[in-house]
């Protein structure tokens, strides 16, 4: 029996480790933080504005603090996150890569940031030039004819290109109303195809890891609006047979859907559109190193092939001559998803990164992703189960069964004792189908030594599993809090502060 | 590429391990037919100096609100941005963080979203806020299918005084759903309570209002909760100006059901549109309805207090099909950015924001209606916009206002023909006297 | 475990007849699967519930499970204590976390149902 391995020390500071009081708990009663003038224009009584019994009863019980007290505030707070800036994030299906700091710097211009949706046309037209050319390297990358950026995120991408799927067959008369998706899939497929008015059907996957095609086709009639499908998927494993699926939907009139999380694996490589997807959406803080910011914003923007071109939602952006413009004028349209024109900052900052990489920059990216994944991969199957026993592409899933199994140490164990090594955990219990289920994507913007200190923690914490399991089961050790009670948490939910 | 560490040797040792011979042995299992066969089209990759110098050149193509003085909002508001917020809100711990999965490692973001609800929960006088949705357009369409689902009743009516662009969301988001959607009109510039009454009916799940309505007007909030309560129906109010409840009733204070709004104006930058913020907030008994993140307290194994993502069987990766909302990304750093600025001007300075928004709104309305071929289009009392019907058309004076550096109101005539001849316009505390007062002298001169 | 005297459905609810009326709740597999039990909607008092339809959800922090009425009829009490407690149902599965009262409409429902040994079999449990 060997000695457990001891994690190194946190390089955190002990001030993360005190709890910080909430913001409403700091300061004190008339004590302010704000600098705003004083009117200047000729004083009237409030009564003579807004009646008494329009204006509030009681003011808003927000806190009274100085700028100081918000800046100690929330430098504790920032202290107590785990971000990409600090440290590899291999969270799988979400891409978390390097957010290059010029996309800030450009997206945070005077004459980016501040302006105004409903300023004239003609006063911007560098953004809508920016959008138009962001749409043509999208579409070029893709395959796909146009693209709209009005959706928010990626799933709200799926409900907008559902939605024009719906259109798209009542035009053509026809009532079709269930969506497929894999038992594989990202739970807001089958989530977006219910809010889209669809019935879901789920099909499982085959042996090898891709949607199971003779269980596809038993389903796939003519009531089938669409298949939804992830490619790579969330294995992270190409399904082979993409063609023999497309060419099964297409025969019974459906249309293709491409999730596109996994973006990253196929940059410069395959493009959707000549796989035969008739639509997809992007996510662009994926694969396009727009921050996440701690959960959003995102920008889920959809390409479509030509045929579903009329029912974008409005507006589109249209060159006319030299001069670029918003089209409302578009009769067969689904309409607005979403106020104004999508998420504008987080477009800057996709085509800033597209500019920054180019055509070979991006293959690049895709084939580096690829082989970090691989390698990764080939150093850890010893030490976990591989479900999957293929090639992957810029993720692949082990599983913690026999750690479950021999030791009694779940995947969400080891995910914790990870965060004592330093280590975001990889996404876990994901896709559904894999039992303790670990999903790792490195990115192609990590180091090799990163990649290598990452294998020897898991390579350690599968140790740890044999040699000394209560470490593991109860970690994580070296974190500002230990695990926390969530049962509890939604037994009796605190949903905010109240004095 | 400085964005790929990998080095030629470190690549040659990766495929070494991995035991393959090329890069290109790893792709494949994709369909050679699929594959491309030459690079993308795409503009040739730029330096770092290039892409600023290139990126510079698009923004100079754009006129933006620091080179006018901004009388336009409608939505999306020229509002001050205290320093705190871009210094705090968007550090990279806050900034390059993904959704906090691992509570143990994220109590920054986790408490940082707690206080951002309980801010929204003070300033809308509601029970429970979520983390954030899209917008306030979106967020609307849910509170519409939360709210049908939580009276199982098919129709909903909504104001015409509720922000157009938001009232067709709400139908993108609910035609199919077998859901009816039904305009009250607003001649007056308010929703009239008799007119609702009258469209009220036992099978209607929400009266949708906004307050301050799209026309800057104050709704009768008291009275049209009550017409849709007496009928068992929610009433949803949309908050598209936040900035106004430093000083308006609160919906909240009036008995609104759902509350919907959008949180740009709390220290966002306007942006051309988005990253906005989507505010959602309800009552406790609807809280297992409401759709997106929520963050809980609780107490770590040590009886240390934390935080958590909770009651999160109501989300698409537990639920699925049968989730209260797809939604899953959201607009967690605009919530951030909403939280510091609430934080940064306090109880008193979000009074004294709202209340300079209200008296220079004021004091320009009262000079504009002064002049001579301009009315006010509706007497309500208003917050910060309000309309005029103008002598010539609002197209026009737009243009002519830009001409002295004017970014004139909204038109209105792009969303209510009828009101072809009348101008939203806007005056937020960033407005000086000197620019109201230039404002109404050009308006003279163009008769 | 699993007590003689109630019947079972194959989807993990018990029902105990007392004179006229069925009390029906989840089985000690259904609660061990679920783990930490955080919530449970119940029907209305006087709502119909119908024979292996939906009538409530149960929900664990990460999961979510439809409630089947093991019998047709119309809910005639319901536990509200367990709607404040639900962890109850882990602790004391034939018990203090009965769900809700059924006058059932048709006994002959019940022989479609499982008898203890059969339910058993069903999860997997050798008798004890």
């Amino acid at each position: 029996m060997s000695a457990p391995v001891r994690p190194p020390r946190p390089a955190a500071p002990p001030l993360a480790r005190r709890p910080v009081p909430v913001i409403f708990e700091r300061g004190a009663p008339g004590r302010v933080g704000y600098s705003l003038p004083q009117s200047d224009v000729p004083d009237v009584p409030l009564d003579a504005i807004i009646p008494a019994a329009q204006r509030r009863l009681r003011p808003a019980a927000l806190p009274e603090v100085s700028e100081l007290d918000v800046v100690r505030h929330y430098t504790a707070l920032s202290h107590r996150n785990y971000s990409i800036d600090e440290g590899f994030y291999p969270l799988g299906s979400c891409t978390m890569k390097y957010n290059p700091k010029i996309n800030e710097d450009v997206a945070r211009q005077p004459g980016i940031a501040r302006l105004h949706p409903y300023q004239p046309e003609e006063l911007a037209q560098g953004a809508l030039q920016l959008l138009w050319e962001l749409e043509h390297d999208l579409a070029e990358i893709s395959g796909m004819d146009r693209v709209t950026f009005q959706p928010a995120a990626g799933a709200h991408g799926e409900m907008t290109a559902l939605l024009m799927i719906r259109r798209y067959f009542e035009d053509r008369g026809e009532r079709r109303t269930t969506v497929v998706v894999p038992d594989s899939a990202h739970g807001t497929n089958p989530a977006s195809a219910a809010i889209a008015g669809f019935q879901v059907i789920e099909v499982k996957s085959d042996r090898r890891g891709n949607i199971d095609l003779e269980a596809l086709r038993a389903v796939l009639t003519p009531e089938v609006a669409a298949l939804m499908l992830t490619n790579p998927n969330t294995l992270g494993l190409f399904e082979e047979q993409i063609r023999e699926v497309a060419r099964a939907v297409h025969n019974v009139g459906a249309q293709l859907y491409l999730d596109g999380a996994n973006f990253n694996a196929i940059l410069g490589i395959t493009r959707p559109g000549d796989q035969g997807f008739d639509v997809m959406h992007f996510n662009l803080h994926k694969t396009f190193t727009t921050p996440h910011g701690g959960g959003g914003p995102g920008a889920g923007a959809v390409g479509v092939r030509a045929h579903l071109v009329p029912y974008l939602p409005v507006p589109t952006i249209e060159r006319d001559g030299q001069r670029f413009v918003l089209d409302y004028d578009r009769p067969k349209s689904i309409g607005k998803v979403r106020a104004f024109y999508g998420n504008f900052g987080n477009l800057v900052r996709a085509y800033t990164y597209i500019r920054s990489m180019g055509a070979a920059g991006l293959r690049e990216a895709a084939e580096m992703a690829v082989l970090n994944a691989n390698y990764m991969l080939r150093r850890l199957r010893d030490h976990y189960d591989l479900p999957y026993d293929r090639v992957c592409k810029h993720e692949f899933v082990l599983s913690g069964r026999r750690q479950r199994d021999r030791h009694h140490v779940t995947t969400k164990d080891m995910a914790k004792r990870l965060l004592d090594y330093g280590f975001h955990s990889p996404t876990i219990y994901f896709p559904l189908i894999v039992e303790e289920a670990i999903m790792i994507e490195p990115t192609e913007t990590e180091s090799l030594q990163t990649l290598d200190a990452f294998i020897d923690a898991m390579t350690a914490i599968a140790q740890e599993a044999e040699t000394n399991p209560e470490i593991v089961r109860s970690a994580p050790h070296e974190t500002p809090v230990t695990r926390l009670d969530d049962v509890t948490a939604a037994r009796k939910p605190i949903l905010r502060w109240r004095p | 590429m400085k964005y790929i560490p990998a080095t030629p040797a470190e690549r040659e040792h990766m495929l070494r391990v991995t035991g393959v011979r090329a890069v290109d042995d790893l792709f494949a299992d994709i369909p050679r037919e699929v594959r491309l066969r030459g690079p993308l089209d795409l503009p040739p990759a730029m330096s770092d100096p290039e892409l600023l110098a290139h990126a510079r050149r698009l923004a100079g193509r754009n006129t933006d609100c620091d080179q006018l003085a901004c009388f336009l909002g409608a939505g999306a508001y020229d509002h001050f941005i205290p320093s705190t917020v871009p210094h705090l809100a968007l550090k990279p711990e806050f900034l390059t963080a993904y959704t906090p999965y691992q509570a143990e490692i994220m109590q920054g973001e986790l408490q940082a979203i707690f206080e951002y609800q309980s801010l929204m929960c003070e300033l809308t006088a509601m029970d429970v806020a979520n983390a954030s949705m899209y917008d306030g357009a979106s967020a609307t369409g849910e509170a519409a299918s939360m709210a049908a689902d939580l009276t199982k009743r098919p129709r909903i009516l909504v104001s015409t005084a509720v922000h157009p662009e938001y009232r067709q969301v709400l139908r993108t988001f609910t035609s199919h759903l077998r859901l009816t959607v039904e305009d009250l009109p607003a001649p007056a510039g308010i929703t009239d309570p008799a007119a609702a009454e009258r469209a009220m009916a036992d099978d209607v799940a929400a009266l949708i209002i906004q307050s301050p309505n799209f026309f800057g007007c104050l709704e009768h909030g008291e009275a049209l909760a009550r017409v849709a309560h007496d009928r068992g129906a929610l009433l949803v109010v949309a908050i598209a100006e936040p900035i106004s409840l430093g000083l308006v009733r609160a919906p909240g204070e009036y008995g609104a059901d759902i509350v919907t709004g959008e949180g740009q104006a709390l220290g966002n930058a306007l942006n051309f549109g988005g990253p906005y913020l989507g505010m959602i907030a309800t009552r406790d008994a609807f809280v297992r309805r409401l759709p997106g993140r929520l963050v809980g307290r609780t107490v770590d194994t040590e009886g240390r207090p934390g935080y958590v993502l909770t009651l999160q069987t109501r989300e698409q990766h537990i639920r699925r099909a049968r989730a209260t909302s797809n939604i899953c990304t959201n607009e967690s750093l605009n919530a951030l950015v909403a939280a510091v600025y609430l934080s940064t001007l306090g109880r008193a300075g979000v009074q004294h924001v709202a209340e300079l928004n209200a008296r220079k709104a004021h004091y320009a309305r009262g000079r504009i209606a002064a002049l001579r071929g301009y009315q006010l289009a509706f007497a309500a009392p208003t917050f910060n916009e309000f309309v005029v019907r103008c002598p010539l058309p609002p197209e026009e004076i737009n243009r002519r206002l830009l001409e002295h550096r004017i970014l004139g109101g909204l038109p209105l005539g792009r969303f209510y023909p009828e009101l072809a001849d009348c101008w939203l316009v806007c005056v937020t505390e960033t407005r000086t006297r000197d620019e109201i007062d230039r404002l109404v002298g050009y308006l003279e001169t163009l008769g | 475990m699993y007590p003689k005297e109630l019947r079972y459905s194959t989807e993990h609810e018990w029902v105990r007849l007392e004179g006229g009326r069925a009390r029906v709740g989840i089985t000690k597999f259904a609660a061990d699967r679920l783990s930490d039990v955080v919530y449970v909607e119940l029907p209305k008092v006087g709502s119909e519930v119908a024979f292996m339809q939906p009538f409530g959800v149960v929900e664990s922090v990460k999961a979510v499970s439809d409630l089947y009425a093991p019998l047709s009829g119309k809910v005639v009490e319901i536990n509200q204590a367990l709607v404040e407690k639900p962890e109850v149902i882990n602790t004391d599965p034939y018990g203090a976390a009965w769900m809700i009262i059924v006058e059932p409409r048709d006994l002959k429902e019940l022989a479609q149902l499982l008898d203890a040994g059969a339910y058993m079999a069903l999860v997997g449990e050798r008798p004890s």
